[in-house]
Order: structure tokens, then C-alpha cells, then sequence
């Protein structure tokens, strides 16, 4: 260690603040732009930050969904042997602490539906949908949750705008460490 | 005297301190050297008319090759972790720790729980990039070569799944080992890099007050930390006790929050995004958002809550008769060190101080150990922990009336009919000396 005096450390510490920490690290990170990490950039965020273009309706999203996604959800999502619980109805939520927990019933988001889409289904081939398919099969099962009409076009606009039915149904548990 | 008859003399004199038996948590340490002998192996021999003793074959041949990478003894072999889904089916895989089967307060690497949502990613440390940008100064990537080089500090921390203990809330006590019951949190000494001195390295805005983290895997799981946790104790993860991270736990390198959802210390970490508000994720909006009896719903709980249980007696392991036994088990909380566990075996009636293991590290298991005499008859072994901050863990009656139980008995020791769970686990110990899970 060094040879300063404990008093004169001190002051110097009080004098480059948390700055004399940073001073001691190798600084190894390399400059990238936003535009290199766009691939990985894919959070979607409840307000619709990080919507991408494209748009799609649930009568376009029916054909997504026979094509993509019922080999393991199901027929019109009911659930199959592989992703056993259905994607729509759902009991109310007071109908005990182990409801199962569906888009309808639960989700406060839309944008939890396209986001989790978007990022990991199909779950054997991930972020292979396009943004239209993307939309379209989210626009599917807001309406197989009787969120939205058969024709209504999800885009990076009308998503975020949709309200969820238990949007309002949560409490933060600890305020205090947010 | 002889120093076996000696011992348990004293053995009989030992200081019962509550119900049904529980002695002085320091009786054992005062007792000395042939004290410890005689209890040695849980039952006082009462005959101690031993063999005579002679030299077994492995004593009288040179032994088996040193490996390069150790594993146990083939006579432990049944000291594995259980699991979910052994055949890789597409979904998600959980393997327990079998904490009834182990000691101490470290969980070693080969058995610690693990969690993959989408199987084990095969990742090439040497291609694995870790991105920091969003509200910073200057977006910077890292490699794990680069991360290796920086200032690197150990911690002890547990890590627990918020659905661990899940079986618990059936409304009937399920008939399932501690690992069954428990295994989904595990503790190890962590060993990384400060996520602040990343955070710092890239500049934060003042305005930024989440950071998502992402991992490499193939769902690409992303949760939202707030940034207070980010500036606080996080760390990016390297190594685990000693070694680099296990491809389970996070291989080349995971998030670290101690004391904070298992499911927030994002495996395979490879995105931290800078954010003003949260993600609200599949995973923080609906797995880990727990529902209440009102039909109301906890969003961002974060904290894993004190919490203990005993390991030692306890199902799926054998008494042998009345004697003297060692209880002991695990006590921790995300709110900082264990201050104190009480331990009873009169379900609750009258409860006895066990001692903790020192050190008490904050955020990570504490081992505690009480000396019990078990006279044969029926008994309800209980242990309830407390933190530094002042929490208790909550009683059966006090957790059910805010949290609820479930309508039916939960027969799938896999499901997970809610989360959070940290109330008090109940040992029954029938005459015939078989052990149950009970409500008490
Ligand atoms: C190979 C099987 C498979 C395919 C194909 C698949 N999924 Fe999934 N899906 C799953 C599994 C397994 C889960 C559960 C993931 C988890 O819990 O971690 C899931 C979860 C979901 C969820 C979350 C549901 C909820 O309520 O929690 C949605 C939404 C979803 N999938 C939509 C789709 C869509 C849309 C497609 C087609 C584009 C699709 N899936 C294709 C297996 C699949």
C-alpha cells in the first residue's frame, strides 16, 4: 500500500471523491455505438419505447399462429402436451393464490405479450419472427383474450394503447428500495 | 472413570433449556473431548463393545489414480440434485440442492440449485461480449478476458429462487425431503467486479434509474434492477467459490444481487441497459409477481425475506432411537446477517436460542446447531430466524393470514402455486422415530 500519512489519504480520498476509485481501474471497455448493439437491443418497454416498425391484426396473426405456434400451444392456443397452459381465459383473480396466471387475467402490459413474443418464441427457433409477425400474433392473442377486435392493427402507436384489464391490479412491494 | 461412562453422565446433566428436550445451545462446546466422542454419530452407543479392529484392503494396497478434477466418493453417489426435466424437453429445467444430505454454510459448485428457462447455453468465453449503454455518457463493451483483469472483490452471498419453498403453500403439508421443499437457494462465495465501477466506467446519467439486465441465453431473459441495487452490492459474478461460474449458475458471467430474486441475478449476463423506468418483463410482470388473496398482485418484491429451516433431523432421514442429536439447519436473509434462530421441539410452545456458526456473513447462509436430547416420544421441530434489521421470520398463522394457502393439496412437488415463502418449516417426529412434514 502507499506510504501517506492515514490523514493526508483521507484528504486526498475527500478530494477525488468516488473519481480516485474510478482512477484505479484498468478502463478496459471498448467504445461501441448504439447502432452496433441495435441486435441486441430488443427490450420493449410498457410506454412502447423499442416498438419496432411493421404492423399486423389478429385474423393476419391466426395464420402466424396455425404456422408457428400451435405445434406446442395448441389449436387457437389451448394448450398442448408441450406448452400445456392455454394462452387466453383464465379465472378471476380472486379465485385463489394459485390461478393460473394468463394474458387476460393477469398481464399489465401489452407490451409484455410482443416483448416476450418478440424475444423468445418460437421457443426452438427465437427472434426469427418478423415485426409484422410479431405484431400479428400479439394482436392474435390480445384477441383471443378478448382485448381487442379481430381487425383492430397493432402497430408501434395502437400496442401501447391497449389496456390491459388488470393493469391496475398490483402493488409495488417495496417503494422504498425502487 | 472410563471417559465413555464419564461423558454420559454428563451427557445427563446437560441443562434443558425447552420443551421436549432442547438443551443449552453451548452444552456441546463446554462438554470437551470426550464429550464430543460420545455423541459423535448422533446416537450415545450403549453397549461400546467394539470389534476388534483390523486392517481393511484398501488399507494394505496403493489406491487409484489422482484425477485432475476431483468428484466424491463413489458411496455419496446418491448426493445429487433432483431434477425437473431430465430429458431436456423444451422448456424450462430446475435442478434442487439436496440440503438434507449436506453441512456447513457453502454450497458446493457441482450441487448448487439451478434454474434454465431454456436449457444450458454452451457459451465461448472468448466470444461472449458484455454491452453497458442506454443513459450513459459512452456506450462500452467488455470481454471476459477484459473483466478478469479489473479489481475483483469475494463475497459470500445466497442465491434463492422466489419460488423456492412453493410447495408450502398447499394447504396440506406436502410429504417431501427439505430438498423437495427448499432446494431452489444455494450459497456460495462469489467472487467479480463491482458492477458500480462498470456503471461508473461508462458514465451514468443522473436521470437513469433502472438498469436492465439481459442474459445470452436463447429466451434472452431480461430483468429490471433498480439502479439504488445497482450502486449498492452488485456484482458482475466470475468465479464461484474459487472456480469460474458453473455453466448453471451463469457461465462466463452472471449478475449478482445479493439478497435479491434468484431470477434478477441474470445468468449469462451480456446487456446492462441504462433506463429511466422498468422493462416490466415477462418474468418481473407475470412469473415472479405473486398473487394475493385479494386477487391484488406484489410487483418487484425483490427481497428474498428471512427465512430458516432445519436440515438436521428431517425428512428422508432416520432417527435411531432415543438419545442425544444434533439439530441444525440454515438460516438467511436478503436484509442482511442472521442476528439470532430459535429452534423448538414442542411445536412452538417453548423455544431455545441455537448457536450460529461464526463468521455470520450478511446476505448468506448461517448454519445454526442446537443439542437435543429426544426421548422418544412424539416431537414438532421448528426453527425461526431473525436479521440485523430487525425481521422475524413469520410464524405458519401470521404468513397464511397475509399470504393465503392453497384451495386444494398440492400434489406436483414441481408446481409453483405462488412465491415468496419464508414461513417456518415443521418436522414431525413420531415415537416410532419417523419424520414428517407438519403443520404446527
Ligand atoms: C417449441 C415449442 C413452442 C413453440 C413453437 C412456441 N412456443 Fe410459446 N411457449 C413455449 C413454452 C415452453 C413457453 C413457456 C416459457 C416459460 O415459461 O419460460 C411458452 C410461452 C409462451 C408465451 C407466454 C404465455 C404465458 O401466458 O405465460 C407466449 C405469449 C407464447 N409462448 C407465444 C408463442 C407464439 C406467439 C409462438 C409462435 C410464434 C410460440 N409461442 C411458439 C413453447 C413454444
Amino acid at each position: 500500500m502507499c506510504t501517506l500519512k492515514p490523514s493526508v489519504a483521507l484528504v486526498l480520498a475527500l478530494a477525488f471523491g468516488s473519481g480516485a476509485a474510478l482512477a484505479q481501474t484498468p478502463r478496459l471497455g471498448k467504445p461501441i455505438s448504439e447502432a452496433d448493439i441495435k441486435a441486441w437491443d430488443i427490450a420493449v418497454m410498457p410506454d412502447g419505447t423499442g416498438l419496432p416498425p411493421g404492423s399486423g391484426t389478429a385474423t393476419q396473426g391466426a395464420r402466424v399462429f396455425a404456422e408457428k405456434c400451435s405445434g406446442c400451444h395448441g389449436e387457437g392456443g389451448k394448450g398442448s402436451p408441450l406448452a400445456p397452459a392455454p394462452l387466453f381465459g383464465g379465472a378471476p383473480l380472486t379465485s385463489g393464490i394459485e390461478t393460473p396466471k394468463t394474458i387476460g387475467n393477469f398481464f399489465g402490459y401489452s407490451t409484455i405479450v410482443f416483448d416476450f413474443v418478440r424475444r423468445a418464441m418460437p421457443f426452438s427457433q427465437p427472434r426469427t419472427l418478423t415485426g409484422d409477425e410479431v405484431y400479428a400474433a400479439t394482436a392474435y392473442l390480445l384477441w383471443l383474450n378478448k382485448i381487442i377486435g379481430e381487425n383492430d392493427v397493432m402497430d408501434a402507436k395502437t400496442l401501447p394503447q391497449v389496456k390491459m384489464p388488470n393493469r391496475d391490479g398490483f402493488i409495488i412491494r417495496f417503494p422504498d428500495k425502487i | 472413570m472410563e471417559p465413555n461412562i464419564r461423558a454420559r453422565q454428563e451427557l445427563e446433566r446437560l441443562e434443558v433449556v425447552a420443551g421436549n428436550g432442547l438443551l443449552n445451545r453451548r452444552a456441546f462446546l463446554r462438554g470437551g473431548a470426550a464429550f464430543a466422542a460420545a455423541v459423535t454419530g448422533y446416537t450415545v452407543a450403549g453397549s461400546a463393545a467394539a470389534e476388534p479392529l483390523k486392517d481393511d484392503p484398501w488399507s494394505l494396497e496403493m489406491g487409484a489414480v489422482t484425477p485432475p478434477l476431483q468428484t466424491p466418493s463413489r458411496f455419496e453417489k446418491h448426493v445429487v440434485r433432483t431434477l425437473s426435466n431430465p430429458n431436456n424437453e423444451l422448456r424450462n429445467s430446475h435442478a434442487r440442492t439436496p440440503h438434507h444430505l449436506l453441512n456447513g454454510t457453502i454450497t458446493p459448485n457441482s450441487m448448487h440449485f439451478s434454474i434454465n428457462h431454456s436449457g444450458l447455453p454452451d457459451i465461448d468465453p472468448a466470444k461472449h461480449r458484455l454491452v453497458i449503454h442506454g443513459m450513459v455518457r459512452q456506450p462500452l463493451v467488455f470481454t471476459v478476458e477484459s473483466l478478469l483483469r479489473y479489481p475483483m472483490e469475494s463475497r459470500m452471498a445466497f442465491v434463492e429462487c422466489s419460488g423456492n419453498s412453493a410447495p408450502m403453500f398447499s394447504n396440506q403439508p406436502v410429504q417431501a425431503t427439505a430438498q423437495a421443499l427448499h432446494g431452489l437457494v444455494s450459497c456460495s462465495e462469489w467472487t467479480g467486479v463491482r458492477l458500480s465501477t462498470l456503471l461508473d466506467e461508462a458514465g451514468i446519467d443522473p436521470k437513469a434509474k433502472w438498469v436492465i439486465a439481459e442474459g445470452a441465453d436463447s429466451l434472452a431473459l431480461h430483468r429490471s434492477v433498480p439502479m439504488k441495487k445497482a450502486l449498492d452490492d452488485a456484482m458482475v459474478g466470475l468465479y464461484q467459490n474459487g472456480e469460474r461460474l458453473m455453466p448453471g449458475n451463469g457461465y462466463p458471467m452472471r449478475l449478482l444481487l445479493p439478497g435479491y430474486q434468484g431470477n434478477m441475478n441474470v445468468k449469462f449476463l451480456r446487456r446492462l441497459k441504462l433506463t429511466e423506468g422498468p422493462a416490466m418483463s415477462y418474468y418481473e410482470g407475470k412469473i415472479y409477481s405473486q398473487l394475493l388473496p385479494d386477487g391484488k398482485a406484489y410487483r418487484f418484491h425483490f427481497l428474498q425475506e428471512v427465512k430458516s429451516f432445519i436440515t438436521h433431523p428431517s425428512f428422508g432421514l432416520k432417527m435411531n432411537g432415543p438419545g442425544y442429536y444434533e439439530i441444525s439447519g440454515i438460516a438467511y436473509s436478503g436484509n442482511g446477517r442472521i442476528s439470532r434462530v430459535m429452534v423448538s421441539a414442542d411445536g412452538g410452545k417453548t423455544w431455545a436460542q441455537a448457536a450460529l456458526q461464526e463468521p455470520v456473513h450478511s446476505k448468506a447462509f448461517a448454519r445454526f446447531r442446537a443439542p437435543w436430547r429426544w426421548n422418544g416420544g412424539p416431537a414438532v421441530l421448528q426453527s425461526r430466524a431473525w436479521d440485523e434489521a430487525g425481521n422475524a421470520q413469520p410464524t405458519r398463522a401470521e404468513f397464511v393470514a397475509v399470504r393465503g394457502e392453497t384451495k386444494k393439496p398440492v400434489t406436483n412437488l414441481l408446481s409453483f402455486p405462488n412465491q415468496h415463502y419464508n414461513s417456518i418449516t415443521s418436522w414431525g417426529i413420531a415415537s416410532d422415530g419417523e419424520i414428517k412434514h407438519v403443520y404446527a
